[in-house]
């Protein structure tokens, strides 16, 4: 019995063994983290790659946009999927990452369905976020208090949606939430609750809003009618090797674009009738 | 033949042997163990200690103030760490639900000790042991879609805050404080009730004079037990508190609590700026606030037995 065990034991070592050697040997690795909402995308296209690609083997992990340019800043990953651009991010030396652009987000002002408001201008939507509208009858909706719910501090969505809506001036301090699917689900079951997210999130039971009479659609971000958007980026440190590279240009192939992204609500990068580069001066 | 007796009794026998490899491996094993919680530790306190140390903030500013927002340097060229909200915030919600929860904990282990039959007891039983494996996702979500509307109709206020999170965590921390319980009302000896219930006390009487008082310890220290899992949740209270930095006012405006901001922030900062230096320093004060948490469990046991 006790032999048995053991030949088990040591025939099972070895099979661990020589696997990882032939995974060394064979497969070239890709490791790919960060950005959440970059990672669906990810995740699939790498799973579509690998089919035709045996040789390569890529894992996908979230963590947010600061984990992945960081980790990629070390070394620790080949690419780092990032929400805004490098140079945004305290703490990383964008000089040294290169950006590969792989699809574009539009982002927009949801608020719960009871608060009558379909439309605001641009400096309205500012009120409410800098604390200077408190309730919906000053905006003309419904006698409500005005419950703000921001993204967390260092969001690539709440960036980006803080660039374009309050141009340098500061927050409330308010209510905070992590993940967009949680933000959408509180606006939707909160009274006269206001909130952003990317477009895939806009569902039936929020509203989302106009701003200064412009639609958030998939169309107006392509001519920059809508200026609430940003790029999905994908970080490599320095020049991205060969296997790297392929997998980056399957990123911008016809079937990823046209297909995937645009299933999963982002907006395809070949789309864009504008090139803007809304990096923050250094 | 005398040789033979000889290299037996001067060498190991296979029972010696396999006692020593026994011992090796309980040893490695302990060893590991030690490794890994001396170098967790250390390395929470490396981190955490670095935003005063490298980022000069100041301790008074961490533990005083209520402007959190390490990315910024604040008038007087430090960065803004003030800890306080979510200092008040954690040790709000942690010792609100136990205060909810001791009674219902207490009461539960009483029928299932004293009253319930045996087929009572292991329902309770398994309706406990349910509730231990709801992931708390789970209760995350029914706190957004029930407890945050129920407080928002019938307290006021836009629902999230320190009550709600109190309600999520007064169910999640309920079974262990209840299992506990029941364990220490088990450990009273048998003596005690007989002797109470011969001198012709009821069994209420007998109940909180004599059983109660002799389980004391064990109830307090499964109510700190509680606590301690109730300090360190993250994601149901995360859903359900609001996530507002803001020193809490009352019960029901938005509040946050170390674990919250922690888990929103991590994924967003890059190491080694102040942003995640300062939420390090957040997870330094939970790894402490366990230890303390521990030692005074370790104390009220060592009292108990005197």
């Amino acid at each position: 019995m006790k032999k048995k065990i053991r030949t088990i034991l040591l025939t099972l070592s070895a099979v661990l063994f020589l696997s990882a050697c032939s995974s060394t040997n064979k497969n070239k690795q890709i490791t790919i983290v960060g950005s959440t909402a970059l990672q669906p995308i990810v995740e699939v296209a790498a799973e579509e790659y690998q089919t035709t690609n045996a040789k390569i083997s890529i894992t996908v992990q979230g963590g947010g946009s600061g984990t992945g340019l960081s980790q990629v800043q070390t070394g620790a990953v080949t690419i780092g999927n990032s929400d805004i651009f490098a140079n945004q991010q305290s703490g990383i030396k964008a000089k040294k990452l290169v950006d590969h652009k792989v699809a574009v987000v539009g982002i927009g002002p949801i608020v719960n369905k009871k608060t009558g408001v379909k439309n605001l201008s641009l400096k309205q939507l500012q009120g409410i976020f800098t604390g200077k509208y408190t309730n919906w009858k000053q905006l003309g909706g419904k006698n409500q208090e005005i419950i703000v719910i921001n993204r967390a501090q260092g969001s690539g969505t709440r960036a980006t949606f803080e660039q374009h809506v309050l141009q340098g001036k500061n927050a409330i301090n308010t209510q905070e939430q992590d993940s967009s699917g949680t933000v959408e689900k509180m606006v939707a079951s909160t009274p006269g609750a206001i909130s952003y997210v990317a477009f895939s999130y806009f569902k039936k039971d929020v509203t989302a809003l106009k701003v200064d009479n412009i639609k958030p659609t998939d169309k107006n971000v392509t001519t920059n009618t809508w200026k609430i958007w940003a790029y999905e980026h994908m970080y490599t440190k320095g020049k991205p090797d060969k296997q790297t590279q392929k997998f980056l240009d399957y990123m911008l192939s016809a079937t990823v674009q046209n297909k995937l992204i645009k299933k999963l609500g982002y907006i395809s990068i070949h789309d864009m009738k504008v090139t803007t580069t809304k990096e923050k001066a250094e | 033949m005398m040789d033979k007796i000889k290299e037996k009794i001067q060498n190991n026998s296979r029972e010696t042997r396999q006692e020593l490899r026994g011992r090796i491996l309980t040893y490695c094993a302990i060893g590991l163990i030690l490794i890994v919680v001396i170098s967790i530790f250390l390395f929470v306190a490396l981190k955490g200690i670095a935003t005063f140390t490298q980022d000069k903030a100041s301790l008074k500013t961490f533990f005083t103030g209520t402007n959190w927002n390490p990315g910024i340097l604040g008038s007087d060229g430090k960065p803004l760490v003030g800890a306080l909200p979510m200092i008040a915030g954690s040790f709000g919600v942690t010792i609100l639900a136990a205060i909810i929860a001791t009674p219902f904990a207490i009461g539960t282990a009483l029928y299932m000790t004293e009253i319930a039959g045996k087929k009572g007891r292991n329902v309770l039983q398994s309706v406990i042991e349910l509730l231990v494996g709801i992931p708390s996702v789970v209760y995350g979500f029914i706190g957004l879609t029930v407890v945050v509307p129920f407080v928002r109709d019938h307290f006021g206020g836009s629902g999230y805050g320190i009550l709600a999170g109190s309600f999520i965590l007064f169910v999640m921390i309920l079974p262990t404080v209840t299992s506990m319980t029941v364990d220490a009302l088990k450990a009273v000896p048998k003596h005690y009730k007989s002797a109470s219930l011969a001198l012709g006390a009821t069994q209420w009487q007998t109940i909180y004079k004599v059983l109660l008082k002799a389980a004391i310890p064990g109830i307090l220290t499964a109510i700190i037990f509680g606590m301690a899992r109730a300090f360190g949740e993250a994601l149901a209270v995360q859903m359900v508190i609001g996530n507002a930095s803001l020193l809490p006012t009352s019960l029901l405006t938005p509040a946050s609590t170390l674990t919250s901001v922690l888990t929103m922030g991590i994924g967003n900062t890059v190491m080694g700026t102040t942003a995640n230096n300062a939420l390090w320093s957040l997870a330094l004060i939970l790894l402490l606030m366990s230890l303390i948490f521990n030692i005074l469990v370790r104390w009220i046991v060592k009292k108990g037995r005197m």
